[in-house]
């Protein structure tokens, strides 16, 4: 959020490089109103509708230099070698750097593993893998300069097929560690056992593409020198305590001498969770001893982020003639790309996770995240579990076929519920309506037959490629559950400062987080628990950067838990010193304290006074961490063991008209059902599942990164294509609030749930309109027509 | 990068003859992309947009519109749509309303790609295109000789384009285009047709199936022997069936990120038969209406 970034008492201490518009106050919402469950408008929501908000990419200092990064065009090729001497010589041009130059360690990577190279070392691994950097004064200058660098390459033939590194890993090793990345295996009962009991069988193979976050501010940032001897770092990012841990060794600083900020995020969706230009960036500004400012264009924002994993599955389920499961079989295979990123937990997420929050007494799911020189793939809204939910999806559809029953009743059927046990043993402690869900979704009103008189009803819409002929309607149903927090015994911490003082006479409160605001709403929400905590109308929301403690990273649908959590937890802090100091200052003869609406009141006595009078010229501060309660590994040999913080449940039904005859569709409604715990902001939360249902249907009918070779074929918004308004329905919500006791408020993260369940509900209806089997997302009109 | 801007017609052309390698720029919606993406570094822009008579619309004596190179999707929508049916209802299709504000169908022509969405409008109802050079003066190009390869055209490198003249229609028009998203998306194959019922006539243009916009001739042919002009009777099957192949036969589209050459050609024969049916549907419509 860059306008709360750059004035505040607490602001950067240079805040020269900010030259670009948005200085605007930080106060989050309209003054004094706006608590929890209250629906506040965001600060920066008028900004980015009127093109005022200042992104990243926006930053500017006088006199910085433009980096700009030099990437490999082969999947894989060794480096004979590079010569830098002829960009050197373009005038303009300050520094031409490569591995040699990396001042530290020069592998990055998540979760230990450094596999990662800051810049090509002798050789590259995927299309677009950075090999040098060049810094200039004009960044035509660099990009001009960057084709100079003279490289010979030995090219070889790059390791595509995920299924073939399982079946030889040793054979297609693209890299030191593999190979496969992660096998996770969940065992549960006596799968042969079961099947020799089963009165049906269904089985399937599905594939789901490579999905794009397809944020829209590009990755960029600016690095400038300090006084210390460091770096300041502006970067749009999710996770600015982890990328420091990344970057420190590998600009050879200790973190303290790493000042981060976050700067204007134009969107994440999971592809900002690993680093793209910060220690290159870092690297120019060490070496030039200016500022350096980096911002990739659309084209190497494709190559500058990793990608949803695709994935191969087969799943096999056996039932009962009445539809309940026997058991499940299920593989699972993700194609990780050349480096670790985040494959090792969606492999883990999607074996968890694997057959959906249904009741399945034996099951065996063999998941696997291999390394190939496809681009390399990580986080993506879902992570791991919208691949497996695809299938499981298409296997609920499959096996009410074969049962004769209908699609929700069959899911009604194996539905979990509190006190169910997931693939891995472990028990939903908290609500989980499952079935309730199902049957308040299927009452919902259908929406009435298309307006054929205006072509943007159809399929087509604008193109008009029918008034009607060959559309067909189609109904279908999807069923998700996602991981909130992090999973398999990390914990991921939230850290808030939270300080309350009189400021013109007003009692006022700052919070300060490191949580990255990435467009989901999370300012505004601090505020909202600010303000119910401390009933405090003026609240403002320092700049998020790295002079507070870590705030985890902005994914896994984990802030309003985590971060939200934190600010609560403060605020307590902050609250019971106030009391304690109301006493001191007015004798305990008062008794017992607490806090109304600005107030300080006795429950003996009455009003005390207005914070304002008991504070007087006295500052409150308190830090405090947050943690969710703590959670298992994965058995190695049986997945078991209690993985997960919490689990969240969104229904779909998906309605269609698809042009038969051409293969186009048209999604006419979507309505969802979810259970969030706690409403803490309905605006908010609605746009929360609105924008994940869109997701889901683009990845259902569009979104894909097609890759031959290892080459992606259409790195643009021209041709990787993103649902339109024209393309998302209206939807209907049924927001329901069974409060998890272990969450601040009851909440339930939200942000992921609803991409899960929005694309099996469109393919299921796309099938019900055409009678074809698609086992394949995003659905192309090939598919249908074929 | 020289950026040249000329205030009048003859001193645009006077700029085009000077320095043939400049790019004419109008609205910037394919040109600045291009840029962007660094696809093409032209030595010099040649900016067309403050060329005031590039922006006007007139008809000549003969009835023909002739619309500035300049004029925008907006304005064939807004203000030509009732005489040029078919092209605006390409003019629809094209991006999105900031892209109608800006593009050009000069521009569409400039660039020439085969996915150009007013190009089979222009094929189908036999457009001309109006180029001009400070040397050698007007040359009217027939559009179905216009195309000449991919994102290649038959202008000399000291023409500009300055108009389009194109009669207002004579009967029924449409334009279909298949997309892979409802709206503000390239074509992946598109068809226009174009009933003449004076000449017993039919007109279509096939879009981004071949190297270049095309017209499916034997189709043209085929229909317009078949068509029962005088009694307007209803379209038999058949003949939208035949049509709707020839129409397909017309094409030699490839496989491709946005499609398979397969796909394309099963879309156009059904593009072909449900717009003639619709053209043909309105034309019966019309005898009704007078009788």
């Amino acid at each position: 959020m860059r306008p709360e970034n750059r004035t505040s008492s607490t602001a950067p201490r240079n805040q020269a490089p900010i030259k670009s518009p948005g200085h605007v106050a930080a106060h989050v919402g309209p003054e004094g109103r706006g608590r929890v469950g209250d629906s506040p408008l965001r600060p920066d929501g008028t900004l980015k509708v009127a093109g005022e908000f200042a992104y990243s990419s926006d930053l500017w200092i006088d006199g910085m230099l433009w980096g700009a990064t030099l990437r490999s065009p082969h999947p894989r090729a060794l480096i004979r070698s590079l010569d830098i001497a002829p960009a050197l010589a373009v005038p303009g041009v300050v520094a031409v750097l490569t591995h040699e130059d990396v001042p530290g360690v020069k592998f990055f990577g998540h979760d230990g593993t450094l596999d990662q190279p800051v810049l090509a070392i002798d050789q590259v691994r995927h299309q677009g893998e950075p090999i040098a950097l060049v810094a200039a004064d004009h960044p035509e200058t660099a990009r001009r300069a960057m084709e100079k660098i003279a490289i010979e390459f030995e090219v070889l033939e790059p390791v595509t097929d995920a299924r073939a590194v399982i079946a030889d890993p040793e054979r297609h090793k693209v890299q030191p560690l593999g190979g496969i990345t992660r096998h996770q295996p969940v065992r549960v009962g006596d799968v042969d056992a079961a099947r020799a009991q089963a009165e049906v069988v269904v089985s399937g193979d599905f594939e789901v593409g490579m999905q794009d976050q397809a944020f829209l501010g590009p990755e960029s940032g600016l690095a400038m020198p300090s006084e210390d001897g460091g770096i300041d770092l502006y970067v749009s990012t999710q996770w600015m305590h982890n990328d420091l841990e990344q970057i420190a060794p590998c600009l050879g600083l200790p973190e303290e001498r790493i000042h981060m900020t976050l700067a204007g995020v134009g969107g994440a969706f999971g592809g900002r969770e690993d680093l793209s230009m910060q220690i290159h960036a870092g690297m120019l500004a060490l070496h030039t001893g200016k500022p350096v400012k980096m911002s990739y264009n659309r084209y190497e924002s494709f190559f500058g982020h990793v990608h949803r994993h695709p994935a191969s599955m087969h799943y096999e389920y056996g039932a009962t003639a009445d539809g309940k499961i026997l058991y499940a079989e299920v593989e699972i295979v993700l194609d990780g790309g050349a480096y670790t990123s985040s494959t090792l937990n969606v492999t883990g997420n999607a074996a968890s996770l694997g057959v959906g929050p249904y009741e399945i007494p034996n099951i065996r799911i063999d998941a696997y995240g291999v390394y190939t020189n496809n681009p390399p793939c990580g986080a993506m809204r879902g992570f791991g579990a919208v691949q497996a939910c695809f299938a499981y999806e298409s296997m609920m559809d499959r096996l009410a076929a074969a049962t004769g029953l209908s699609p929700v009743e069959v899911r009604r059927r194996n539905a979990v519920s509190q006190g169910s046990k997931l693939a891995t043993g472990q028990v939903i402690e908290s609500p989980a309506p499952l079935a309730d869900m199902l049957t308040r979704l299927e009452a919902m009103p259908l929406p009435p037959a298309a307006d054929t008189s205006d072509i943007r009803n159809l399929p087509g819409g604008a193109s008009q490629t029918t008034h009607g002929e060959g559309v067909v309607r189609g109904i279908g149903y999807g069923v998700g559950i996602k991981n909130i927090c992090f999973s398999e015994g990390f914990d991921d911490l939230s850290t808030a400062r939270v300080r309350l003082e009189v400021i013109g006479g007003e009692a006022t409160v700052l919070v300060h987080t490191a949580a990255a605001e990435v467009g989901q709403g999370l300012v505004t929400l601090q505020a909202q628990i600010a303000r119910s905590e401390l009933g405090v109308r003026k609240v403002t929301i320092a700049p998020a950067d790295t002079t507070v403690g870590d705030a985890g990273s902005t994914s896994a649908s984990r802030q309003s838990y985590m971060s939200g959590g934190a600010v609560q937890k403060a605020c307590h802090a902050v609250r019971d010193e106030l009391l304690a100091m109301a006493e001191r200052k007015f004798g305990s003869t008062y008794g017992q304290l607490y806090l109304d609406d600005g107030y300080v009141v006795s429950r003996w006595n009455g009003i005390v006074g207005p914070i304002e009078k008991v504070l007087g010229e006295d500052v409150i501060e308190a830090t405090r961490e947050f943690h969710h309660r703590p959670t298992q590994k994965m058995d190695p040999e049986t997945g078991q063991g209690n993985s997960h913080t919490q689990l969240a449940l969104c229904v779909h039904r998906a309605v269609v008209d698809v042009d038969t005859e051409l293969g186009l569709v048209k999604v006419v409604e979507m309505a969802a059902v979810q259970d969030v715990g706690k409403i803490l902001n309905r605006l908010s939360l609605e746009g929360q599942i609105h924008g994940g249902s869109a997701q889901g249907l683009g990845l259902a009918v569009m979104e894909e990164i097609v890759v031959a070779g290892g080459l992606v074929r259409n790195p643009s918004f021209t041709d990787y294509l993103i649902p339109t308004i024209l393309d998302m329905p209206p939807m209907r919500l049924d927001i329901l609030e069974h409060p998890d006791p272990d969450a601040p408020y009851g909440l339930r993260g939200a942000g992921e749930p609803p991409t899960l369940s929005s694309t099996p509900a469109i393919v299921a209806a796309v099938r019900d309109a055409t009678g074809k089997a698609l086992t394949r997302v995003p659905v192309r009109p090939e598919h249908i027509v074929a | 990068m020289e950026f040249l801007r000329p205030v009048t017609w003859a001193d645009a052309l006077a700029a085009k003859a000077g320095q043939p390698d400049a790019l004419p720029i109008q609205g910037g919606t394919d040109v600045m992309v291009e840029i962007n993406f660094d696809v093409h570094r032209p030595p010099a822009l040649l900016d067309l947009n403050p060329v005031r008579e590039l922006a006007e619309v007139e008809t000549l004596p003969d009835g023909t519109l002739r619309v500035g190179a300049g004029v925008p999707y907006v304005r064939l929508i807004n203000e030509l749509g009732d005489r040029l049916p078919g092209l605006a209802q390409a003019s629809r299709t094209v991006g999105s309303p900031q892209i109608r504000n800006r593009g050009t169908v000069g521009g569409n022509l400039g660039a020439a790609s085969p996915a150009g969405d007013s190009h089979p409008p222009l094929l189908a109802s036999d457009a001309v295109i109006e180029a001009e050079s400070s040397a050698r003066g007007t040359r009217l190009i027939p559009a179905v000789d216009f195309y000449k390869g991919v994102k290649r055209n038959a202008l000399e490198p000291d023409e500009l384009i300055r108009a389009i003249r194109i009669a207002p229609a004579s009967g029924p028009q449409y334009f279909s285009k298949i997309g892979t998203r409802n709206a503000m998306v390239i074509a992946v194959c598109s068809f226009a047709i174009a009933l003449h019922p004076d000449e017993r006539r039919v007109g279509t243009g096939v879009g981004s199936a071949a190297p270049t916009p095309r017209r499916a001739t034997a189709a043209e042919e085929f229909l317009s022997a078949e068509l029962d002009w005088d009694a307007r009777g209803p379209l038999s099957v058949s003949v939208a069936q035949r049509f709707g192949e020839l129409v397909k036969e017309a094409a030699a589209p490839i496989d491709d990120v946005r499609g398979t050459a397969d796909y394309r050609k099963h879309a156009l024969s059904v593009m072909a038969r449900r717009t003639l049916t619709w053209a043909w549907n309105d034309h019966r419509a019309t005898r009704e209406e007078a009788s």
